[in-house]
């Protein structure tokens, strides 16, 4: 009996295991910042860790353009944003009000790309990108 | 064959012609619906729908999602850009359910949706001071008015104009 659900549940598992598509890589908050210690390392700086207090300054200011990171997702990441332009709501952002939020390599990439682009006119470095995470997750 | 004779069997023949005419107009708009009727796409939902409504592909003919989708980098002053397969997935799934070019052809080069004569003319009536309302904002807001403009519903009984 449970040799046979073994013989069944064993294949499943598996199985599900390599469907997964390669974009579907789940991870933590703390995994991004991971992510974010390699690429600043990787880049031949120093590190010297990210701090919450430099990303909260970032995320509230402008940076050339009209948008500030706030302008969409609120002066208050842990409440609902909305859309400077079009007003449709967005959910949380700070992992604390809302679990999805950076959990998801590809999603995290992609927002940060557009986003970045749009408030900054060009990439976010990962030390940028990091301390505004680090802003993010020390929000209670 | 006399005349009355005649005459009735025209207006039987004409009036059988009308009819089947009539029937066919009929069942070809109702197909054309149907083909208009697009089931969900969930690619398209996630990635069109984050910062506004996803736009139902009747909304645009197919010239207009091919250029819309071929800019995506610059998508109305943001930077809406995809990975290169959901673009696909999603230039393909709005492109196959576009709308008839006749009715949603686009009356200047904007590529925006509220520039068709359609819209225009189906908004004609909305007062200039219901857009600029807070809780409307933008014309790219059809929600604050069409209440079920996220599942795809813009009838008429599901329009309430906020004030």
């Amino acid at each position: 009996m449970r040799r046979a659900k073994l013989a069944v549940l064993v294949p499943a598992v598996a199985g599900s295991l390599i469907l997964l598509p390669p974009w579907a890589t789940a991870g933590t908050p703390v995994d991004q910042q991971t992510r974010f210690e390699a690429e600043v390392r990787a880049s031949g700086a120093s590190f010297g860790g990210f701090s919450a207090q430099r990303g909260e300054a970032f995320f509230n200011a402008t940076h050339g353009s009209e948008w500030s990171c706030s302008s969409c997702h609120s002066r208050n990441p842990l409440a609902a944003g909305k859309h400077a332009k079009t007003a449709k709501p967005i959910g949380p952002l700070a992992p604390a009000a809302n679990s999805e939020r950076f959990t998801d390599n590809a999603s995290v990439d992609k927002w940060f790309r557009r986003n970045c682009n749009d408030v900054l006119g060009r990439l976010c470095t990962a030390q940028e990108k990091g301390d505004v995470l680090q802003y993010l997750m020390s929000l209670k | 064959m006399d005349t009355t004779a005649r005459r009735w069997i025209f207006d039987l023949t004409a009036w059988t012609i009308g009819l089947l005419a009539g029937t066919a107009l009929i069942a070809h708009e109702a197909m054309a619906d149907a083909k208009r009727a697009a089931p969900p796409n969930e690619r398209w939902s996630a990635e069109c729908g984050t910062c506004h409504v996803a736009y139902p592909p009747r909304l645009l003919p197919a010239p207009t999602w091919h250029r819309i989708m071929s800019q995506l980098d610059r998508h109305f002053g943001v930077d809406a850009s995809a990975d290169p397969a959901a673009a696909a997935e999603i230039g393909a799934y709005l492109e196959r359910y576009s709308g008839p070019e006749r009715r949603t052809a686009l009356s200047s080069d904007t590529l925006r949706i509220t520039e068709s004569r359609w819209f225009l003319h189906e908004h004609a009536e909305v007062p200039a001071a219901v857009w600029k309302l807070p809780a409307v904002k933008s014309a790219a807001n059809c929600a604050a008015c069409h209440t079920r403009a996220e599942q795809g519903d813009f009838r008429e009984r599901n329009i309430r104009i906020p004030h």
